[in-house]
C-alpha cells in the first residue's frame, strides 16, 4: 500500500508541494544511509591507521625506527603513563581509557585557561592530564616522550619531544601535524633538521629552559651552542614558534613541576 | 565508441578544459598543487566525485523538482564528498590527514555543480557519467602539470623522489620559495591559458564591448 501510494506521489508533476516533500525526504533518507554506512564500515580501519600513526611518531621520536623494524614490534618496550601537571606527579587517572589531550583541553573541568602573558606557545588552555611515554619500562627508562604543541606561523603544532634519562639532553624532537608552508615552515618535518636536535641540553646548569631556535646557523664555538639549534630558512615565525612552545611546555607550566620531582627521585 | 560519446569524454581535455577555459575550480588548483602527490589524489577525488555525481543525479534527473534541484544536485555532492573523504582516511591515511580539508572543499568546487547542472540533468546517466569523467580528467591534466612544476621547482623533487639535489640537502638547486606559494599557480595556470589559445585561437574570447575609434571632427 505504501509502495502504491510512493508511486502515486512520485507519478504526480515535478512542482507539486507533495512531490517536492517527497523527493526531499527519500533523497535525504538514501543519502544519510550512504553516508552512515561508509563512515561505520570503514572506522575499525580507520583506527587502526590512526593508532598505527601514533605509534609510529612516538618510536620516531624515540629513534627507534630503524630499517625494516615493525612499528608495533617497537612500540612494545614503551610505556604509557598519565601525569597530572598540577601536582607534577604519575596519575592513575584515565589509565585505561582513550583519553585524548587534546580534546580534554576544550574540556573546562578537565582544564584551565592560560593567563595571557604567560601563554606563550599561544594556545589557550591546557588540559590538566597529559600522556607521556617511557621507553624501557617506567621503573629505569632509557627516555622519556612527553607531547608538546603551540602555534607556529599558519597553525598549531602537535608533536613529541624525547628526553635522555638525565632529564637534560633531548633525545628528539618531531612534529607529526601541522600546516605550515610547505617547503619553508613545513621543513619542521624534515629529517635533516630534526637530526640537528638529537645531543642538545634542554635546561642551562641553573634548571632554567635554555634550549632555542636561532636565527641562521648555530656557531659552534660560541658559549650557548649546546642549547641553540639553526633555524629554518624563510621560517623565521614557524622557527620561533617551536622555540616558545618548547620553553612553555618544558618549563613551570608544562611538564617542568613533574620532570624536577623525577629529577630529585633520582638523586 | 561512437563519435558523440568520444566528443564528450575528450572535448573536456583540452578544446573544453574545466580550468584553462571555463576557468571553474581555480581555488582547489591553487590550494593542493605543492606537491605532485597531492595533487594526484586530489584528482582521483574529483573525478570519482563528478562522475559519480553526474551518474546519480542523471539517474533522478526526472523528479527533481525545479524550486530545489540545486539543494538535490548539493545534497548528492555532499555525501559523495564524504565518502570518498572516509575511503581515503581508511585507504591512504598519511596523505588524507593532511589533504583532508581541501577534500571536504570539492562540495563546493564550481566544476562539479557545473556539470550537474549543465549536462547530468538534460542527458541519461551513461553519458552523463563520461561527462563527469572527461571533465574530471581535463580538471586533472592541468592539476598535474600545475603539480609537477611546482614540487620540481619548488622542492626539486618529483613525487619525494629527488631531481634537482638542493642547497638544503647538500646539492646545488636553490629552490625557488615561491613555486610553493599559491600566487605561482596562478602565474602557471595564466602561462598555460595563454599558451592554449596561442595554440587554438578559437577558444580566445570576444572583447565584451568595441571602442570607436576617435571621430575625425573632434578637435585636434
Amino acid at each position: 500500500m505504501i509502495a502504491a501510494r510512493i508511486k502515486q506521489i512520485l507519478g504526480q508533476p515535478n512542482d507539486s508541494t507533495e512531490k517536492t516533500l517527497a523527493v526531499t525526504v527519500i533523497l535525504c533518507l538514501a543519502c544519510s544511509i550512504i553516508v552512515s554506512a561508509a563512515a561505520v564500515l570503514l572506522r575499525p580501519i580507520q583506527a587502526v591507521n590512526a593508532e598505527l600513526d601514533r605509534k609510529r611518531n612516538i618510536v620516531t621520536v624515540a629513534g627507534l625506527l630503524d630499517e625494516g623494524v615493525d612499528v608495533e614490534a617497537a612500540f612494545a618496550n614503551i610505556e604509557r603513563r598519565m601525569v597530572d601537571l598540577e601536582t607534577g606527579e604519575f596519575t592513575d587517572e584515565f589509565m585505561d581509557t582513550g583519553y585524548d589531550q587534546y580534546v580534554a583541553a576544550r574540556d573546562p573541568e578537565l582544564s584551565m585557561a592560560i593567563p595571557g602573558d604567560q601563554d606563550i606557545a599561544g594556545i589557550g588552555r591546557r588540559a590538566r592530564y597529559a600522556e607521556v611515554y617511557l621507553v624501557g619500562g617506567a621503573d629505569d627508562f632509557e627516555q622519556i616522550i612527553l607531547p608538546i604543541h603551540g602555534l607556529g606561523l599558519w597553525s598549531t603544532l602537535y608533536g613529541f619531544v624525547s628526553l635522555e634519562n638525565d632529564l637534560m639532553t633531548i633525545a628528539g624532537l618531531k612534529f607529526y601535524d601541522h600546516a605550515e608552508t610547505p617547503g619553508l615552515g613545513g621543513e619542521v618535518d624534515n629529517p635533516a633538521w630534526q637530526a640537528k636536535w638529537p645531543g642538545k641540553l634542554a635546561y642551562n646548569e641553573s634548571g632554567e629552559v635554555a634550549i632555542e631556535v636561532v636565527k641562521g646557523v648555530v656557531d659552534n664555538n660560541a658559549a650557548n651552542a649546546e642549547y641553540a639549534v639553526d633555524g629554518l630558512a624563510g621560517a623565521t615565525l614557524t622557527s620561533r614558534g617551536v622555540s616558545q612552545l618548547l620553553r612553555y611546555w618544558l618549563d613551570e607550566q608544562g611538564f617542568g613541576a613533574f620532570l624536577n620531582k623525577l629529577r630529585q627521585q633520582e638523586t | 565508441m561512437d563519435a558523440d560519446t568520444k566528443k564528450v569524454v575528450f572535448d573536456p581535455l583540452v578544446d573544453n578544459n574545466p580550468i584553462t577555459l571555463q576557468i571553474l575550480g581555480i581555488c582547489s588548483a591553487l590550494a593542493v598543487t605543492t606537491t605532485l602527490a597531492a595533487s594526484l589524489l586530489m584528482c582521483v577525488a574529483l573525478t570519482t566525485v563528478v562522475a559519480f555525481s553526474n551518474a546519480s543525479i542523471s539517474m533522478i534527473r526526472n523528479h527533481v523538482p525545479s524550486s530545489i534541484r540545486i539543494i538535490v544536485q548539493m545534497t548528492i555532492i555532499a555525501s559523495l564528498v564524504i565518502v570518498v573523504d572516509q575511503l581515503l582516511k581508511a585507504f591512504a591515511y598519511d596523505i588524507a590527514k593532511t589533504l583532508s580539508v581541501f577534500v571536504g572543499l570539492i562540495i563546493t568546487n564550481c566544476i562539479v555543480l557545473g556539470r550537474a547542472e549543465a549536462f547530468a540533468m538534460k542527458n541519461p546517466p551513461g553519458i552523463s557519467f563520461l561527462d563527469g569523467l572527461g571533465n574530471g580528467l581535463g580538471y586533472s591534466i592541468v592539476l598535474i602539470i600545475v603539480g609537477a612544476i611546482r614540487e620540481l621547482f619548488g622542492s626539486g623533487s618529483l613525487l619525494g623522489y629527488t631531481i634537482l639535489p638542493s642547497v638544503n640537502d647538500g646539492g646545488w638547486y636553490y629552490t625557488n620559495g615561491m613555486m610553493l606559494l599559491p600566487p605561482s599557480a596562478f602565474f602557471i595556470i595564466g602561462l598555460m591559458i595563454w599558451g592554449i589559445r596561442s595554440w587554438k585561437p578559437a577558444q580566445v574570447e570576444k572583447p565584451d564591448y568595441q571602442i570607436n575609434s576617435a571621430h575625425n571632427t573632434e578637435s585636434v
